[in-house]
């Protein structure tokens, strides 16, 4: 634990110094501004909810997890820094998770920053329905833990932060994309698409419904992925 | 565990039949051999002779495809997390987080490694005057110059007090000074830590180590105490004389020097050999003024580990 935590540490003190992290908090808070108040004004102001960040929030926090995971691991590779982690006595789970939990903290600062929109409608004398908001939440915290988990995998794969990006952004993608294509392939297959696209199970957390199976997913790729790139850095001991 | 079975008892480091393959390429042949406490052993090999590839078997950095490896006896294959306590390591790319500070970048190998943070503030100042980078301290590793950047790299070996320090190539890519600094360093690390290092540069190991191991094509050929490294090269020194005067006469008046074993005609000069452990420039200066000859030069030539391994590999093949 205090491994993971010093790794951790170290891991969002490189996030906070290097300009990064602000560029994507600001994207990622404009972006998501925009939609949550032009829904709104779509809706001539007749509800309030935040129906409208969490349209774009999915997509803009999967672009966020495969940006800053990008170099977790394979700029450790590139610059051989992680021949010090893994020779100092630190099991390789407590590298990938300190790296993990690292992401992690860093979305959950900028999710926080969000509830500036939820909050705006508090603030205004709305009636927002706060059993969807905080459903959401959750939705968006298991999704963003299965895309760091992702992106730390693809990051363990290579020295070069392009291909970990691109590669991680782009199953990312995938796996959120195939919700779109649903209504387009045949009903046999519906179900195991609904199953395993990030889209699908996001929209039940939407309308305030939290869904076990959708919850198990989640944190089953995360487990998964992040189980993996523990295997790749071992395997990396062995060639 | 079948700890000291060779009755070694105070090995530090064992090595036991270690062999390495990356895919079909043998890095490392069978090699064993053991490092006690206290001792400075260079490992040395020319490039791609299987000094880093064994190291980095010796770290836990990787494991060996046969044979098991040793650290205060934790075997570094199935107990590697523990071994890993007592190893401090320099790797040749001398790898740092460059937009760290220097005392951000030992505070974390301090505390990752185990040291409580009260005395890692403590020790890291140690460090630092012992490394001497007490002025750039607070400052960002990135705009660091070669040389102190290889000194973090060192304090940041020695942060958790480990009883083994394994340094690769510790003084390559750094300007003559630093590289004398460094080796001075090293001997003053040597007081309290077993060290193995590795080199390609014969003169190094003389200076630094007490103990010598070569390595050639992933194999041992020679492992010696320095002082019997002579043996090992048959012992000698070559000086190049180059003298104005009736040269036949000289050669025989230089082949009476005590200590003179050859002298030689190359071009225009004269190669002298001798053991290594006598020098005979004093004598030869000597005689060849007392005669009223002129003397122009006299250079000690190297032997160069090019002519060790020559030496030592073609003894192998010709077994007669």
């Amino acid at each position: 634990m205090k491994k993971i935590s010093i790794i951790a540490g170290k891991e969002l003190r490189g996030y906070l110094y290097s300009p990064m992290a602000y560029i994507i908090f600001s994207v990622f808070l404009v972006l998501t501004g925009w939609y949550f108040g032009s829904y709104l004004r779509q809706i001539d102001y007749n509800n309030t909810t935040i129906q409208g960040f969490l349209t774009i929030a999915g997509p803009c926090l999967l672009a966020f997890a495969a940006i800053i995971t990008m170099r977790s691991l394979s700029e450790e590779k590139k610059m051989g820094t992680w021949e010090l982690l893994l020779t100092s006595p630190v099991s390789d789970t407590d590298v990938v998770l300190g790296k993990f939990v690292a992401g992690l903290g860093l979305m959950i600062v900028l999710l926080i920053l969000t509830m500036y929109y939820p909050l705006l409608l508090y603030i205004l004398g709305g009636a927002p329905d706060a059993g969807p908001i905080w459903a959401s939440y959750l939705g968006l915290l298991l999704l963003g833990s299965a895309a760091i988990a992702i992106g730390i995998f693809f990051s363990s794969l290579t020295n070069n932060q392009i291909i970990s990006v691109v590669v991680s952004g782009g199953t990312l993608a995938a796996l959120w994309g195939m919700g779109y294509a649903i209504i387009y392939i045949p009903k046999g297959f519906q179900q195991v698409v609904s199953f395993i696209s990030f889209k699908s199970n996001f929209n039940n957390f939407n309308i305030g419904i939290i869904d076990t199976r959708s919850v198990i997913y989640y944190l089953g790729i995360t487990v998964l992925f992040l189980y993996l790139a523990v295997r790749s850095l071992e395997t990396g001991r062995w060639n | 565990m079948e700890q000291n079975k060779t009755g070694e008892k105070n090995s530090l480091i064992k090595v036991r039949h270690l062999t390495k393959y990356y895919g079909k390429r043998l890095a490392v042949d069978n090699i064993s051999f053991d490092i006690g406490k206290g001792e400075i052993v260079g490992l040395l090999g020319p490039n791609a002779a299987g000094k880093s590839t064994t190291m980095r078997i010796l770290t836990g950095f990787m494991m060996p495809t046969k044979g098991d490896t040793f650290i205060a006896d934790c075997n570094m294959v199935s107990n590697s997390l523990e071994g890993r306590k007592h190893i401090g390591y320099m790797p040749e790319s001398v790898p740092l987080y460059t937009d760290m500070t220097v005392r951000d970048y030992l505070d974390f190998f301090a505390r990752l490694r185990g040291v409580p943070r009260d005395r890692a503030r403590k020790r890291i100042n140690e460090v630092v005057t012992l490394c001497s980078l007490e002025e750039y301290v607070d400052t960002v590793i990135g705009k660091l110059s070669r040389g102190y950047k290889q000194r973090v790299g060192l304090a940041q070996a020695i942060v958790h007090e480990p009883e083994v320090l394994i340094l690769d190539e510790p003084t390559v890519g750094i300007d003559p000074i630093q590289v004398s600094q460094t080796r001075n360093l090293i001997k003053e690390l040597g007081k309290e830590h077993t060290i193995l290092l590795s080199t390609h540069i014969l003169p190094e190991v003389t200076m630094t180590c007490n103990r010598v191991i070569i390595i050639h094509k992933g194999k041992i050929v020679a492992e010696d105490r320095m002082e019997n490294l002579s043996a090992i090269t048959k012992g000698s020194r070559r000086l190049r004389v180059e003298v104005k005067g009736p040269t036949d006469q000289i050669i025989r008046r230089l082949q009476r020097i005590d200590g003179v074993r050859k002298v030689s005609k190359e071009g225009n000069y004269l190669m002298v050999e001798s053991p290594i452990n006598i020098d005979p420039r004093g004598q030869i200066t000597e005689t060849i003024v007392k005669s009223g000859w002129t003397l122009l030069s006299i250079d000690s030539v190297e032997m160069s580990l090019e002519d060790i391994f020559l030496q030592l590999t073609t003894k192998e093949e010709n077994p007669q």
